[in-house]
């Protein structure tokens, strides 16, 4: 039976709301008697408070309420890990922008002249500024918890006999590599409204992508039972990571709310909005790799410096991810990745569409580059030789099942004129190419548990109306769209008769969220299982009633009918009265639970997934030799799907991560002004606003050519992998190595900027390393490396010398000489 | 002390008692409740506010309210005609032209003032005339080609919209 729905170019079902206006985002919500609340920001990027007056504010007419963080004792965070947060500051500020105090009154403009009347008493403290700084000053230390001084997190992780590896290798690679910070830029800015519920439960409306984390928050941090909050995810105007943490403005209106027992609203302006920030860390790293004559890789040692900010958010994890998927594009047998984040006084870094792995990939692709050029092989030829083969584990345990990564790398290569091109173009111009890698889902979920990561609910009745419950976001990336065609494909009716319930915690079973590319593949696969129950109840009721065997009956046109006698049958309509009637009240669920990962050793948790993506681009640069300009007037990129459900869909997240991609690559940066410290402790964002943090016009956006290489993976609803995270990770990379290619230097940072060609093109003119990058990787004392023997060398996926592993305290003394002869035997 | 404004929204009269210092998009969304019209930045660097003001597209976060004394103002709800979508509205929506949808009312926007001005504009034009608006989700490109498509559509499209799930 041929799909109807899946596979299909459609409008998608929430497209008639988006371009009517109709959608509702959190700031669109207005309810009688909604209150307005602003936040006082820290001014100081490091400081106790020593006081803070509260008095005239509150005297002023129309406030109703002013709070401090007296009023939250209790901290929250979104790793279980780092509950470092407090909705408003209590003792300490962290960084410029970290709210000490809110108002809640009449109107917006009550509640801006208010807090404005709030003062504040500081005690400066030294600001730590850098992860330079972080390591030089463990005091004053930012946070009282953390792996020691201002060191957030340092993991050291081995599989294999790295150095060996490396030392017998024919040629070693040593690169440094740096990657600036950047952020989501939403156009939608944060919004939040809280209310108390007729009957007194709370309930809170917020531009989340993960209400159930947020209604996890608002419970702690509230002391309410969670079964007492609602929390509807209101769709979001755009997220990208970046609403993806429970933020300190929805803790603090959502306790208004309940006080005032009034509707309480707060809109964050745009600068606001550069202070959440979550985005993307500032990665300093230094990648040393062992290669052979043959272009295959023999060890790779990678070390990662990640400036994280003021607090914790995803931090752990995003240090993981920069050396969690390196393994997953291409084969590498021995492996070692130790990886450092610091706190600083500034905005906290998060997830943001990539989450840790775009930086590493970056300084990956570029290397590959630099080995491809040095061992005189083609950049695709040699990737080619190296692809990581289907159905295998990784040297650190990470099972990776379809991979399309080679078809991926062939089409962009044939469509693109690579072979015409690719150091053949005349100087100035050029191509570069990149792969990558992405999860369709973390493996495991943030609260370890073994509850499902998406639940999805049917309700069907007499009326022929379906309706499905799912906790997921709507984030713009069309999950309500899959959700819809998935049950629609499934019981043979149109998209247009499902209605769709999501994001909400009262009406709707648990989702996840919106992130780690996790939605299509989770709730894809929840879906489909709710459906074919209700399929299955249906049919038993129509094979009853009009005696066609069940295994014959086809449900397609909104019918249900004899695939032998096509003119057997009956309305979808009558078939669902018909099982109302035998069975009851219809309705069916459907839950999915990722696969156990093989990776028991600790920071095995950062990188499962029940199946990866893969994408291959070029790019082609233009660069004026005077002036540094780059202008990229094509890109190819090819993108390992599985199954598009909606290509319409899976084309714009293909193109928007190119997009968003060249963002990054050429100007989007999130950074600081310093003055010398013996002059102020200042530490200000440099352009908090849209017109000075630079991202691509529709002037600047190249034509992209898109191509979609289609073999189902059995681990995705229909077939389907990711698309929302993974065609993002290789522009950065191929941009750079496109402008190597056009000019003759390689600019190992990012973003690629004119300068930094210049700048490059001027020391390759003075007749000095034709580069610009980092110099070094500084010193940075690691932990005791866990020690995981890799798969191919027989290990059972923990570490030899984990402390918490039961062998290690029994000396199991066969599986550790084992282990170690193994380590030894990993030489060449 | 308030203002008295009266103007024309998407044809319809319309009345508010408003501060001196209010802009025409806090108007629009706080005292009229036509929320379609989107908030960005405030500052006029982002395109999601644009309105068309006597035919004219404007950034409503830059234009204070009593300046449209008397003049007539068109958002995104007054893109319909006769509950029938603008073909800009169909292909947006067909095309994948809008994702998260927050840029979308200001891009139809500013894509009708163009369409207005000049039927059969070329590729490169449409990008001049849509480059103050910003789209963090498409890449822009379902965006042109929603537009292009909009150039040869019919005045009204068919109802695709609704029945029967064809679309």
């Amino acid at each position: 039976m041929s799909r109807r729905v899946i596979g299909t170019p459609r409008r998608r079902v929430d497209g008639r709301a988006k371009v009517t206006g109709q959608t509702r985002f959190a700031d669109d919500i207005i309810l009688p008697r909604m209150a307005h609340c602003k936040l006082l920001r820290s001014t100081v990027p490091h400081a106790k408070i020593v006081h803070v007056d509260t008095s005239k504010a509150a005297a002023v007419d129309g406030v109703h309420l002013v709070l401090t963080g007296h009023s939250f004792p209790i901290a929250y965070g979104i790793l279980p890990v780092s509950h470092d947060e407090h909705a408003l500051c209590r003792d300490v500020v962290r960084f410029v922008g970290d709210p000490v105090a809110a108002v809640v009154a009449r109107d917006e403009a009550t509640a801006e002249r208010a807090v404005r009347l709030i003062d504040v008493e500081y005690e400066v403290l030294r600001t730590i500024s850098s992860p330079a700084d972080s390591l030089a000053y463990p005091e004053p230390r930012i946070h009282d918890y953390g792996d020691f001084g201002n060191v957030h997190k340092a993991v050291a992780l081995q599989f294999g006999d790295v150095d060996a590896a490396i030392a017998g290798a024919d040629h070693v690679f040593d690169d440094v590599f740096f990657f600036e910070g950047n952020t989501h830029l939403p156009i939608e800015q944060h919004a939040t409204v809280a209310t108390k519920d007729p009957d007194g439960k709370l309930v809170v409306y917020s531009s989340t992508q993960t209400p159930h984390y947020l209604h996890r928050a608002l419970a702690k941090a509230l002391e309410m039972p969670a079964a007492h909050i609602r929390v509807v995810a209101t769709p979001n105007g755009g997220g990208f990571g970046g609403k993806s943490d429970p933020f300190n403005h929805e803790v603090v209106v959502a306790h208004a709310a309940m006080r005032l027992d009034r509707p309480v609203k707060i809109a964050l302006t745009r600068e606001e909005v550069f202070y959440c920030h979550r985005g993307r860390h500032p990665v300093l790293m230094r990648f040393r790799t062992g290669v052979s004559k043959d272009g295959t890789i023999t060890g790779l040692d990678l070390q990662t410096l990640l400036d994280g900010g003021a607090y914790g958010s995803y931090g752990v994890a995003s240090t993981f991810y920069t050396g969690a998927l390196q393994t997953v594009t291409y084969d590498i047998p021995t492996y070692r990745f130790r990886g450092c984040r610091t706190f600083t006084n500034k905005p906290p870094c998060g997830p943001k569409r990539g989450h840790g792995t775009p930086q590493s990939r970056f300084g990956q692709e570029v290397q590959l580059d630099k080995i491809a050029e040095k061992l005189d092989v083609d950049p695709a030829q040699l990737r080619l030789g190296i692809v990581q083969p289907p159905d295998s584990l990784t040297a650190n345990f990470l099972r990776v099942g379809t991979i399309g990564l080679a078809d991926c790398i062939k089409k962009v290569v044939d469509r693109s004129g690579w072979r015409d091109k690719f150091r053949k173009l005349p100087s100035g111009r050029g191509v570069g190419l990149a792969c990558s890698s992405y999860l369709s889902g973390a493996g495991l979920p943030i609260n370890w548990n073994d509850l499902p990561h998406s639940g999805v609910q049917l309700k069907l009745d007499r009326s022929g109306g379906v309706t499905v419950f799912c906790g997921a976001t709507e984030i713009g990336q069309g999950s309500d769209d899959v959700l819809v065609a998935i049950v629609a494909e499934v019981l043979g009716i149109e998209p247009f008769d499902v209605r769709a319930v999501t994001g909400d915690t009262d009406l709707t079973p648990v989702d996840l969220g919106s992130y780690s590319s996790r939605v299509t593949l989770m709730m894809g696969n929840a879906a489909i299982q709710a459906a074919e129950r209700a399929r299955e109840l249906i049919a038993a009721a129509v094979s009853a009633r009009l005696d066609i065997p069940k295994d014959r009956l086809v449900f397609a046109d909104r019918r249900v009918f004899d695939s032998a006698d096509p003119d057997r049958g009956t309305s979808f309509r009558e078939a669902v009265c018909m099982a109302e009637a035998k069975f009851g009240t219809l309705g069916t669920t459907g839950s999915y639970t990722p696969p156990r990962s093989p990776a028991k050793f600790k920071g095995g948790g950062v990188g499962p997934s029940p199946t990866y993506s893969y994408t291959a681009c070029v790019v082609e640069v233009d660069v004026d030799l005077e002036t540094g300009w780059i202008t990229v007037p094509r890109v190819w990129i090819a993108h390992d799907i599985g199954c598009a459900l909606n290509p319409v869909l899976v084309r714009g997240q293909v193109e928007g991560g190119v997009y968003m991609g060249l963002g990054e690559a050429l100007m989007e940066e999130q950074v600081f002004r310093r003055l010398p410290p013996k002059l102020s402790h200042a530490l200000v964002h440099k352009f908090p606003s849209m017109l000075e943090y630079k991202s691509p016009t529709f002037l600047d956006m190249p034509e992209v050519f898109t191509d979609l290489i289609e073999h189902p993976d059995p681990a995705g609803p229909f077939g389907a992998k990711e698309v929302g995270q993974g065609p993002l990770l290789p522009v950065m990379p191929a941009v750079a190595n496109a402008v190597y290619d056009a000019v003759g230097v390689r600019v190992d940072s990012i973003p690629v900027t004119p300068e930094k060609i210049l700048r490059a093109l001027a020391a390759k003119a003075a007749g000095k390393s034709a580069r610009s990058g980092p110099a070094s990787f500084p010193d940075v004392p690691w932990p005791e490396t866990l020690l995981v023997t890799p798969p191919w060398a027989g290990g059972d996926g923990r570490a030899a010398n984990d402390p918490k592993r039961p062998s290690h305290r029994k000396v199991d003394a066969g599986i550790e000489a084992k282990a170690a002869g193994m380590d030894k035997g990993t030489g060449a | 002390m308030k203002l008295r404004l009266t103007f024309t929204v998407n044809g319809e009269p319309a009345e508010a008692l408003v501060d001196p210092d209010k802009t025409l998009l806090e108007v629009l969304r706080e005292d009229l409740q036509l929320t379609g019209t989107k908030h960005g930045c405030e500052l006029g660097e982002c395109g999601a506010c644009a309105v068309l003001v006597d035919g004219q597209p404007l950034l409503s976060c830059l234009v204070v309210s009593h300046e449209c004394q008397g003049r007539s103002v068109v958002t995104v709800e007054g893109l319909t005609v006769d509950g029938r979508l603008h073909p800009l509205q169909e292909c947006f929506a067909d095309l994948g032209a809008s994702q998260c949808g927050y840029c979308t009312p200001g891009i139809l926007i500013a894509a009708k003032a163009l369409l207005d001005r000049e039927p059969h504009p070329t590729r490169d034009l449409i990008r001049e005339a849509l480059s103050g608006n910003l789209c963090r989700c498409t890449g822009y490109q379902q965006i042109l080609d929603a537009v292009e498509a909009a150039i040869v559509r019919p005045g009204h499209a068919s109802a695709r919209d609704g029945r029967g799930g064809q679309s």
